[in-house]
């Protein structure tokens, strides 16, 4: 079976571009390169964006990177802010957090999953579900949502508030906030606010359980379509916790094969660089990670819910490891790797991230307690964190005049990189391959990025450089800078 | 906070996010529940919250992030042709913001310390192919390029100066960010 990653010769064949893609996060767009007779030959994703973060972050003082590396997305800016927090809580030497600490930054990493998760589904993936794929493109949005089911909007609407004011209260503002610093946190979280949320909480499970009944109630309707739409068998990454729980603040590494056979577990975060490698290719700004032992062209792997709700043993709380539960046995105990099954698994973490919260609430430990602790200074540290995408790696080397010295990222959605070029592959192969490409064909295209809900923004971070020239000129037409690149 | 004015047609209302991290977005979305209100005055065209993939006649844009390739600079020149007002919204539309923290490097040494020596990186090389925009030299903020009507700071500007921002102009009068609006971080 041709891979679809290149085609055999680009001579004569018809490009098509999804640019941009839409409802996902960030900047990317897709192309299609398509023979006379509609064969697809060609089908990327391109990451096409660079920021360069890891360079810039360099020279850095270390204290400032928790607050800086949030500004890589605005979406999941809390993943990056307790990555690099963790990273550096190494440096500092604190080496276990103040129970206060650890409490505050849980309920702020819970509140994020809770509203990313919230986000993804009711305000950029739902249309899709709700109203068909090939339903139309004016109404496939948020707006068209609120008209045709607006309770459902609301709910989603009120979800993601109620994720919001926890990360508002534990980092002090909605949207790149400052809650951590290395080796712990800076304010505590007052009874009066733990009432407050604690107040919205039966709403708020009650919606978030009744987003688990729709989903899988959606995706069981449709399983004929479901279960086969760009589907790509992978292996599975993810942090767990102890004795194999869902667990997406701290944990060990495990990784499974496509059918579920242990590969590695238990693996520290600091030795991620003995288990994955990132390669370059030329046509986009994302590198393709991928597990070393088994190289580059079966070694790479999805992270993100439907990776870690079938990665993890159990759920540590009652109602979503019911959920789970039902959700393995839907798919006979085996590892489903349909894209659209993620939704689901998505809703069961968003459910999973209300419990999560509300007993987290309950302890006394959020409001009372020292907030930071250090230890003999370190040179280096590494930070994992499962983000709401996936697992998210933060790697620092700081200098004993606390500058930065080198910055290493991870991003989730740079760990889904070949799963989701494989996945359109795989919608390009069944669904498009001798049709004209219509609206309605290419947003099938989307529907299946849409589910790994990337976040490329996050994903941007790098620097890349293209052989072609630009001219920038100002609002009247006078010359600012003419950009050129030299071919390598 | 007072609820929007009624116009005489729902305003057109584009949005986009160029070198930016979409927490303006996200802070936009801030406003919660009052969407709907503003849903019932405005209508969206492109933005990454609907399919549509270039921009229409608009009464409004709003727009995050700076310049930092040549494909952000394309999509801002769409926006000031089809916008009547055109808004830069947020740290990185008004100055670059923290991408333009590499302005004082050399590219080629950034692009060297992502792809050739990343402590992770295999089959080290830099990207390279025509289906990938031009970098600029520098990162740009948006009224380097083109003319811009309204500027609102704040990384990300809070989701009520962002109400204030399109409460006032759908009301037809000049927004005022008062006390506690006006941020910088
Ligand atoms: S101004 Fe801040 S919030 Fe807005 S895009 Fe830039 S970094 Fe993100």
């Amino acid at each position: 079976m041709p891979t679809l990653e290149t085609a055999p010769s680009t001579g004569g064949l018809r490009r098509i571009a999804i640019d941009p893609l839409s409802r996902v996060e960030g900047h990317g767009k897709v192309t299609l390169l398509l023979d006379a007779d509609h064969h697809v030959q060609q089908a990327r994703l391109h990451i096409v964006e660079f920021r360069g973060f890891e360079r810039f972050i360099q020279g850095r003082p270390y204290w400032e990177v928790p607050v800086m590396v949030q500004r890589l997305c605005g979406i999941c800016p809390v993943s990056h802010h307790l990555g690099a927090a963790k990273a550096l809580d190494l440096v500092v030497g604190a080496t276990t957090l103040t129970p206060t600490a650890d409490r505050v930054r849980r309920l702020m990493h819970y509140g994020q999953i809770l509203q990313s998760h919230a986000l993804h589904f009711f305000h950029l993936a739902s249309p899709d579900l709700l109203f068909g794929f090939d339903s139309d493109p004016a109404k496939r949005n948020i707006v068209g949502v609120a008209a045709a089911q607006p309770q459902l909007a609301r709910q989603g609407v009120f979800l993601r508030k109620f994720g919001q004011e926890v990360i508002r209260v534990t980092a002090g503002k909605r949207v790149h906030g400052t809650g951590a610093v290395p080796g712990g946190v800076n304010k505590r979280v007052t009874r009066a606010e733990r009432d407050e949320l604690r107040a919205a909480l039966p709403g708020v499970l009650e919606w978030a359980r009744e987003g688990v009944r729709l989903v899988s109630s959606l995706h069981l309707a449709n399983r004929e379509r479901f279960d086969r739409f760009g589907v790509a068998r992978s292996n599975l990454l993810s942090l767990v916790g102890k004795d194999g729980a869902l667990e997406l603040y701290d944990g060990t590494l495990r990784a499974r094969g496509p059918d579920g056979e242990i590969l590695f577990d238990g693996v520290d975060g600091q030795q991620y660089r003995s288990r994955i490698e990132e390669e370059v290719k030329s046509w986009s700004y994302m590198k393709f990670p991928y597990l070393s032992a088994l190289g580059p062209e079966t070694g790479w792997y999805k992270v993100g819910p439907l990776a870690r709700v079938q990665n993890c043993d159990f759920i540590d709380t009652p109602l979503a490891e019911a959920e789970r539960v039902t959700f393995r046995k839907a798919f006979g105990g085996a590892v489903t790797h349909a894209p659209l099954a993620s939704h689901w698994a998505r809703l069961i973490e968003l459910l999973h991230a209300a419990e999560v919260i509300a007993r987290l609430l309950d302890d006394d430990a959020l409001s009372d307690g020292p907030l930071t602790t250090s230890g003999p200074r370190r040179t280096e540290g590494v930070g994992v964190i499962e983000a709401p995408r996936g697992t998210l790696i933060h790697h620092y080397k700081v200098a004993p005049d606390d500058l930065v010295t080198m910055c290493n990222l991870i991003v989730s959605t740079t760990h889904n990189n070949t799963a989701m070029n494989e996945v359109i592959r795989a919608v390009a192969r069944d669904e498009l391959d001798g049709h004209e490409p219509t609206e309605a064909l290419l947003n099938r295209v989307e529907v299946a990025i849409r589910s790994f809900d990337p976040c490329l923004s996050c994903a941007t971070h790098a620097l890349g450089q293209m052989p072609l020239v630009v001219d920038v000129v100002d609002a009247d037409g006078r010359p600012l800078a003419s950009v050129r690149r030299d071919a390598p | 906070m007072t609820a929007p004015q009624r116009p005489a047609r729902k305003l057109r209302v584009a949005t986009t996010s160029l070198a930016g991290c979409f927490g303006c977005h996200m802070s936009l979305l801030d406003i919660d529940e009052r969407l709907f209100e503003l849903l019932e005055v405005v209508e969206l065209d492109r933005s990454p919250l609907t399919d549509l993939k270039h921009c229409g006649r608009c009464d409004l844009g709003l727009v995050e992030g700076g310049l930092c390739n040549a494909e952000n600079v394309h999509v801002l020149r769409e926006f000031r042709k089809q916008c009547k007002t055109l808004v830069a919204v947020g740290a990185c539309a008004i100055t670059g913001g923290l991408p333009a923290q590499r302005n004082s490097l050399d590219v080629r040494d950034c692009l060297q310390t992502v792809y050739l020596t990343g402590p992770s990186t295999t089959h080290a090389r830099i990207p390279n192919d025509p289906e990938l925009p031009l970098p600029l030299d520098q990162v740009h903020p948006l009224h380097d390029v083109v003319r811009i009507d309204y500027f609102l700071p704040g990384c990300p500007p809070s989701a009520d100066a962002f109400w204030e921002l399109l409460t006032a102009l759908i009301a037809g009068r000049t927004p005022q960010l008062g006390h506690g609006l006006m941020t910088y971080d």
